[in-house]
């Protein structure tokens, strides 16, 4: 956050690039701090709460053998895998293996895993990283697409109804705004499904994603669903916002001044009202897609796409703590890094941030 | 009356509202409220969905059957079309739809939908209004020490309200209530499940209201009210309780209201997961709304998506319609 008073710098622009630059560089220490409590508090989640309720470092690491293995193999792997060290040891090790690595002995001789390692998933014994990035595309593509389709709609329609405010065109799609975000997205989804796919067989059925690489068609043709049912619900959303920003601004006196120098209706409009009421909206654009990022888990288990947030939910039901972990923290850094970037445009782009 | 009647004018509302004297905002705020169609429309939903929820066992014996009763018979499930209902109604096939089945049943088990979504508002009202609460207390109390006290204080709720912004939110919730066990706290079962949730939600919802009263806090903080206050002697906390709370009545009530639609979406994504109330076979049957369209989501039967996912729809959208007529309504500059 930029501070809300300050003095804009008079001493030229050398000194105030360098404003910048302490400006960015204090916005990366807090969302590295950021994500240093995001990691404890995950950490503390998956490792300290379990042990309340009586889970053991024996218990952790039959997680990893499976039910048959006798008492004294467990205590042996708990040992191996650091079970019993104290917590602020497991999480130390834990976070420096996230950055240069670990190596793990099993007995069958050591396994080293590289530079970002999340450790293994109880269940699979498969890299955590392997896996995510392995997901990440289908989670990308959803993502891309379904913003691209609510940020356009959503604006377009705000703007429209900011500029007839009262009409018939404004009510109604207000209405509909107000009725969108009150849809559930699974609800819309699984209606979606049943009638487009299932009765009358428009589009791919649940649970298909084509690789972009294979196929660009196919690949739109099986998200096509996903992404309008993800961006419904988001382009409601915006409607609103963008309409009350855009009422905003254009009552403001910059607007009368542009219309006062003769200025056609047009370039007032798109130019100064819609640049102002803008700003506010990438702002939330960039944290969605963030948020997104790490897995639109509701979309993803309607349509049974194999994304992050798929992932997540499995990894939870099947309480495998290395693989939510990693989710965990893999979407908390699109969060965190998205707030970052949108701190930094913002401070460049818009000249009444004040940086100090 | 005859100036409170010529609100369209748009700069009409500020002036007449002083020059009457002995209205307080809440009687204001009823006269626009009362105006508004939409909002009243919401407000009686709202009031209708909590009679429902308080007296579900009633209805549910004048209309239905008893949520956890089980009707197989094969003159209602046809056994040949694998367990789904017998009877057409509308666009719902196979839904089983009579007069004695307002909803139809469900499939393969024969449970009767109906008195399902009534009981499903128990939940889906419990825990919304409770994590609501759980985020007014928590969320008001931090916002006004951080908006009055400044300095260190702010620094840290802010950065605090800011972690929470970052987290995962769902995936967080989803994973917290993975990972409890099934007896804590001398709960146990969906009883410990509703603590659970509640809290959860709760928890991980108090920066929107927090935001929203340091804000509010900080402004009021200058104002002359407070001024003469303290050169009165008042001290702090006497300041906060007396002077600053009243004030921050209104819009902690106004974004509490849009706090309740948010929630309930998110009790019944989480019920959606499968991490939510579970369902019971026995005693207070435990139903969701999320939890029945993910069931739904297995068979493809349309009606049995349709009621679970309009009644989420209409109850978000009836708090959505009465919040939203409530700010208006509180807003000393609303122009209508």
């Amino acid at each position: 956050m930029a501070g809300p008073a300050g003095l804009v710098c008079p001493a030229g622009p050398a000194a105030q690039a360098e404003i910048v630059v302490t400006f960015f560089i204090r916005r990366t220490i807090g969302a590295a701090l950021m994500l240093l409590v995001v990691s404890i508090a995950t950490f503390l989640i998956f490792f300290g709460l379990p042990r309340l309720a009586g889970a053991t470092p024996e218990t952790f690491a039959a997680r990893y053998l499976g039910r048959t293995a006798d008492e004294h193999t467990q205590q042996l792997f708990a040992e191996k895998l650091g079970f019993y060290d104290p917590l602020w040891q497991q999480y130390w090790n834990w976070i420096k293996a996230i950055f240069v690595g670990t190596d793990y002995d099993y007995g069958t001789g050591i396994e080293h895993c590289a530079a970002p390692c999340f450790g293994y998933s109880f269940r699979t014994n498969h890299a955590v990283w392997d896996d995510l990035l392995d997901r990440l595309p289908v989670t990308v593509s959803l993502t891309l697409g379904a913003s691209i389709l609510w940020l356009v709609t959503g604006v377009a329609v705000g703007v429209l109804s900011a500029l007839r405010k009262g009409s018939f065109f404004d009510r109604a799609a207000m209405t509909g705004a107000l009725a969108g975000v009150s849809l559930p997205p699974y609800f819309t989804g699984l209606m979606f499904l049943y009638f487009f796919s299932y009765q009358f067989d428009l589009t791919a059925p649940g649970g298909t994603y084509v690789d972009f690489s294979d196929s660009p068609g196919e690949w739109a043709y099986s998200l096509i669903l996903p992404w309008i049912t993800l961006a419904m619900l988001n382009a409601a959303a915006y409607a609103r916002f963008t309409r009350a920003g855009m009422l905003d601004t254009m009552g403001e006196d910059f607007i009368r001044t542009a219309r006062a120098k003769g200025l056609h209706e047009r370039v007032v409009v798109t130019k100064h009202g819609l640049r102002a009421a803008l700003t506010p909206i990438i702002t939330i654009f960039g944290l969605d897609v963030g948020l997104l990022l790490g897995g639109a888990i509701l979309t993803e288990s309607t349509f049974g796409l194999k994304g992050l947030g798929y992932l997540a939910i499995d990894a939870i039901n099947k309480q495998d703590f290395p693989q939510i972990m990693g989710v965990t923290m893999f979407a908390a850094f699109f969060v965190v890094v998205a707030n970052l970037i949108v701190d930094m445009l913002y401070a460049v782009v818009d000249p009444r941030v004040r940086l100090s | 009356m005859a100036t409170r009647t010529d609100t369209s004018a748009p700069e009409g509302t500020k002036a007449p509202a002083k020059a009457i004297e002995g209205r307080s905002l809440g009687r204001i705020a009823w006269t626009r409220l009362k105006r508004d169609k939409a909002a009243m429309a919401g407000g009686m939903v709202v009031i209708g969905l909590i009679l429902m929820a308080v007296f579900a066992p009633l209805i549910v014996s004048w209309l239905g059957h008893p949520p956890n009763e089980f009707h197989q018979d094969n003159s209602l499930l046809a056994a040949e079309l694998g367990g789904l209902p017998r009877g057409d109604f509308l666009f719902f096939e196979n839904s089983g739809i009579s007069g004695d089945f307002l909803f139809g049943l469900e499939p393969q088990n024969g449970r009767d939908l109906f008195s399902e979504i009534v009981y499903g508002a128990r939940v889906s009202l419990l825990i919304a209004f409770l994590a609501t609460l759980v985020s007014v207390v928590i969320g008001s109390a931090l916002g006004v020490i951080a908006g009055f006290f400044g300095g260190m204080a702010d620094t840290v709720i802010s950065f605090l309200m800011n972690v929470f912004l970052a987290f995962p939110l769902l995936l967080f919730a989803i994973a917290l209530v993975g990972v409890l066990p099934d007896t804590a706290f001398g709960l146990s079962g969906n009883s410990l499940r509703i603590a659970l949730l509640i809290f959860i939600i709760g928890f991980f919802n108090w920066p929107y209201i927090a935001r929203i009263v340091r804000g509010q806090t900080l402004s009021l903080r200058e104002r002359e009210f407070v001024d003469a206050a303290r050169s009165l002697g008042a001290r702090g906390p006497y300041i906060i309780v007396k002077e600053m709370l009243p004030n921050l009545v209104a819009p902690i009530l106004v974004y509490a209201t849009l706090l309740i639609p948010t929630n309930i979406l998110f009790e019944a994504a989480l019920s959606f997961l499968g991490v939510g109330v579970q369902r019971q076979v026995v005693g207070e049957p435990g139903v969701t709304w999320g939890g029945l369209l993910s069931d739904a989501a297995r068979n493809s039967v349309v009606h049995f998506m349709f009621f679970p996912g309009m009644a989420i729809f209409i109850t978000v959208l009836a708090f959505n319609l009465f919040g939203d007529g409530l700010r208006d309504a509180l807003d000393p500059k609303s122009k209508r």
